[in-house]
């Protein structure tokens, strides 16, 4: 028998050592659905599943949507542009509604951190975060995890190197305190501008230099850098930081032998990767969108015992 | 005579009293002092245990009406206010429509005056609309009732306003109270900047935004001579800066709230993104705590006040980034400050009443702060002893928003006096 | 490990209903049946339930490749993804393991392998399993021990030996692939275990050891 200690997953945070090995072994197992002719199994017959989605996107949101349907749940896509958000809805209200329809698992993606914390507290669903604002995104670090899990064979270790806009990211956040969690050597890069204060705290070391961070790295995953950000003065142009923090080929030359490039997409090609460099052999993005399903249906599959318990 | 405490502690500054005293009341004054008042009163009230202190007055307060009644009343708030143990408030003018003119200081006013408990000190709109743009109409609203100018909640980022503001309130002789925030430097934040914002995702507000402009105003002051007091102030930095003009000569004060004191930022993570977690300034750091503690005792804080924010459940209860800063405090204040300050020691009674109401008096020239015979008899009784478990249902506040639900305290107010009549007691 | 330590053992495990030898003849007379009746050409596969069923199927697989000397395939099969009682809230969920299944069931006989049969719910769920995975000739099922208490209506083609108990009983079985003593135990409720756990191995089963020799003969 396997549980998670928690009605939710808000975070990589709450989880411990165990939480995330049961979630990745139970992911390697399921991996094994998507190799099948029916690619679909009954586990969630009856289970209702609300993808709430108050921010635009595409991947994430068809990678739980997959999830589900191959556990068979029924779902309810539920998106802020078809919503009553914009008729001046609360989030609560919003989430009262819902749980009147008695969901069992609630996918939520939000602008807000903390959004999804809110909506543990009142419902009586099970809360899976799907990117809460500047905060987490614990499904895309557990599929990170798999990847590297099954590529490197261990996460302990390893040199895990993410470079580029810290600041604004969620995936960073919940890869660093994944990946030290679970033993390995986790370092942080990007301009100053883009390191948030104390980031050390979550377990990572900083450095605003590329090659420090590149240097015996095991793993190297680069953060997608938005061109706005150049009009809030945290660095001159998409040119000079492609210049400075983009990988390259010429980078990855001077890279340690089988080092793994990743990359939690959508990829801006010639600013933060090469076009070259996101298609060669050491890419595994790929790899991290397969991925995503297994360990997405890992999470519902362990979750879905713990629905209906109180908030 | 009309009312007479009986053998309370008597705790007045202003007078160097510490005994245990009678204090004999009239026609709305304090009309006898002394260890035994002679003759009887129409009431009398044995506070024997207790203390007796110049009426308290919070002099940061947002009463939310005119506009926002729904959160807060002027009745509602001076109820509260009673029952936290203040006798006076002063109201900030972010209401809607903005205190910038005579006629909604006046309404104001008359809105106190029906509901018959704390004295109200409406402080005026330093910028018509708080646009930070033209002065609003500061004589007009002196004549109407206005005890100081602040533009509070919408800080006046244009120097040159800033200095014409100060300037200008020389003519009244009335104090320009400045929430510091550089807005640029705040960046849309929400909480203070560092780990715990780092760690919580959420947009930090750089302690630094509050030191800029705490800097600024110490340098306009000195300049200007205007008398300039620093609303809520929070990290050691400005406070160290506030303490240097002062030394310098600067007529320069602040305040500070009792949130600040006792919470830092840690607090938005241990609760879980908990909107009661959210003020402006935000909570910081233990060392800024530490730092006002001390300031507290020394003498280098010259008030303690609420910011008193009322918000609506409705309002309140949104996501981190949505809901609106500020907590209510009428009705914890005292409270909490004789549980965590007055009774471990760090503070005696009679910096106490200088922070709670000498010094505010002082600032705002209310010429209250005293219990001589022939002032006003605004009193505040304390019991040392009292149990209270803060029950944000129970309030008499419309607001139920803060983060000290659940708090145990001992210690709190037992009797509130506003012009010789008791308009609360426990 | 002394004596005394597999006494006490043995107090806990229950009353022995298969030793070590009786499961290994069991599972060649089972080895042989699955020959003789599938006939010499038929291309068929061995599918193991988890967890006890994947060594028993391991094993099965080696006695006919023995007598075929041509390779049977093995199958693994997890059903838990398939179980009927995962609408139940509670927080635990069965541990997930892989299937591992790397040859075509399509057109294929498969011999599903579980070590007990009781409720009928495992072998349901199995089966669900199997048909997601193609669309095999024929499915039959091998089972070391029927306990009896079916809850749906499956019986297994070949069995190793038919055990009444008690619907609160527990039979356990212990394989030296799991690191454990080996044999068939049972435990639970009923106090005149001895009379159930005599040698019942039924005559259907006796009857089926015959053709056993039958079969060496052809």
């Amino acid at each position: 028998m396997a549980s998670l200690s928690h009605k939710d997953l808000l975070g990589i945070e709450q989880l411990s050592v165990e939480d995330i090995q049961l979630i990745l072994d139970t992911a390697e197992a399921l991996r094994e659905v998507a190799a099948r002719p029916v690619k679909k199994v009954p586990t969630l017959r009856g289970k209702t599943v609300v993808n709430l989605f108050f921010e635009p996107s595409t991947r994430t949101r068809s990678s739980f949507e997959l999830a589900e349907k191959r556990l068979s749940a029924d779902i309810l896509n539920f998106s802020a542009s078809t919503s009553s958000v914009t008729k001046g809805e609360t989030l609560l209200d919003t989430a009262h509604n819902l749980e009147a329809m008695s969901p069992d698992i609630i996918v939520i993606r939000h602008q807000s951190a903390g959004a999804p914390h809110l909506l543990g507290r009142e419902c009586r669903a099970s809360i899976v975060n799907a990117g809460d604002g500047m905060h987490e995104h614990p499904t895309q670090a557990l599929l990170d995890g798999l990847t590297v899990r099954t590529i490197k064979g261990r996460l302990d270790g390893l040199k895990v190197a993410i470079i580029g806009d810290v600041a604004h990211s969620r995936v960073v956040r919940s890869d660093t305190i994944l990946f030290s969690r679970m033993g390995a050597d986790v370092w942080v890069c990007g301009p100053p501008t883009l390191l948030p204060w104390e980031f050390e705290k979550l377990g990572a070391r900083t450095t605003p230099h590329m090659e420090e961070a590149m240097d015996g790295a095991d793993v190297i995953m680069m953060l997608r850098v938005q061109h706005e950000r150049q009009n809030e003065a945290f660095f001159p142009s998409a040119r000079e930081y492609a210049s400075l923090y983009g990988l390259t080929r010429e980078r990855m030359r001077s890279a340690k032998k089988g080092a793994i490039v990743m990359h939690p997409g959508p990829i801006n090609r010639g600013v933060e990767i090469e076009s070259e460099v996101a298609d060669a052999d050491y890419s595994v993005i790929l790899n991290q969108v397969s991925n995503g399903v297994a360990a997405r249906m890992a999470v519902l599959y362990l979750l879905s015992g713990n629905s209906g318990l109180e908030p | 005579m009309q009312l007479i405490l009986r053998q309370g502690r008597v705790i007045d500054p202003s007078q160097k009293l510490n005994n245990v005293m009678d204090v004999g009341i009239d026609d709305g004054k304090i009309a006898a002092l002394a260890p035994k008042v002679a003759g009887k009163g129409r009431k009398e009230i044995d506070v024997r245990g207790l203390v007796i202190l110049p009426g308290f007055i919070d002099m940061h307060v947002h009463l939310r009406e005119p506009g926002r009644e729904d959160a807060e009343t002027i009745e509602s708030g001076c109820a509260a206010a009673v029952a936290g143990g203040f006798t006076g408030v002063a109201c900030m003018p972010n209401t809607q429509p903005v205190n910038d003119s005579e006629a909604v200081t006046a309404f104001i006013l008359s809105r106190a005056r029906e509901a018959g408990k704390a004295a109200v000190y409406p402080v005026g709109a330093i910028t018509k609309g708080l646009e930070g743009k033209t002065l609003a109409e500061i004589g007009e609203m002196r004549r109407a009732g206005i005890v100081a100018v602040s533009d509070d909640g919408h800080p006046v980022c244009n120097s040159q306003v800033m200095r014409r503001a100060m300037e200008y309130s020389r003519i009244f002789d009335i104090p320009v109270i400045d929430h510091c925030e550089d807005r640029d430097l705040a960046a849309g934040g929400v909480m203070n900047e560092g780990g715990w914002a780092t760690r919580l995702g959420l947009r930090g507000m750089n302690p630094a935004a509050e030191e800029v402009q705490v800097e600024r105003d110490a340098v306009l002051a000195r300049q200007t001579g205007a008398r300039v007091h620093i609303a809520h102030l929070s990290t050691r930095h400005a406070l160290e800066t506030v303490v240097r003009a002062k030394k310098a000569g600067v007529a320069l004060t602040c305040e500070v709230t009792p949130h600040h004191l006792l919470l830092t930022d840690a607090a938005v993570a241990e609760s879980s993104y908990d909107t009661n977690t959210k003020m402006n300034p935000p909570l910081r750091l233990q060392e800024d705590v530490d730092a006002l503690a001390r300031g507290l005792a020394s003498g280098a804080i010259d008030v303690i006040a609420t910011d008193h924010a009322p918000h609506s459940v409705r309002d309140k209860m949104l996501e981190f980034d949505h809901a609106p800063f500020g907590i209510v405090g009428l009705e914890t204040a005292v409270s909490l400050v004789c549980d965590r300050f007055v009774r471990p020691g760090v503070l005696t009674l009679e910096r106490l009443a200088e922070l709670f109401s000498a010094n505010p008096s002082r600032i705002l020239n209310l010429g209250r702060g005293t219990l001589a015979v022939g002032s006003v008899a605004d009193v505040t009784v304390l019991d040392l002893e009292r149990k209270m478990d803060v029950k944000p249902g129970e309030f008499a506040s419309r607001s139920r928003n803060t983060p000290f639900a659940g708090w145990k305290l001992t210690g709190g107010p037992a009797l509130t006096v506003v012009r010789g009549k008791v308009v609360w007691s426990l | 490990m002394g004596k005394t330590g597999d006494k006490t053992r043995s107090k806990v495990q229950g009353k022995v209903v298969m030793t070590a030898s009786e499961i290994d003849l069991v599972l060649a007379r089972i080895a042989a049946e699955i020959l003789e009746r599938l006939g010499p050409g038929e291309d068929f596969a061995v599918v193991g339930i988890r967890r006890c069923g994947v060594h028993l199927a391991q094993r099965l697989c080696r006695k006919v490749e023995a007598t075929r000397r041509r390779a049977v395939p093995l199958g693994i099969l997890d059903i838990t993804l398939y179980r009927d009682d995962l609408t139940a809230a509670g927080g635990n969920r069965p541990t997930l393991r892989e299937t591992r299944i790397d040859f075509d069931v399509n057109d294929r006989s498969l011999i599903l392998v579980d070590d007990v049969l009781f409720t009928g719910r495992t072998i349901r769920a199995a089966l669900d399993g199997l048909v997601d995975l193609g669309r095999p000739k024929r499915v039959q099922l091998a089972v070391l021990v029927d306990r009896g208490h079916r809850e749906l209506p499956i019986q297994a083609d070949y069995v190793g030996k038919v055990v009444q108990t008690e619907a609160s009983d527990d039979v356990d079985v212990r394989l030296a692939e799991e690191g454990q003593a080996e044999g068939v135990f049972i435990k639970g409720a009923s106090k005149n275990l001895a009379d159930k756990a005599s040698p019942q191995v039924e005559k259907r089963s006796l009857l089926r050891q015959t053709s056993i020799f039958d079969q060496g003969a052809t």
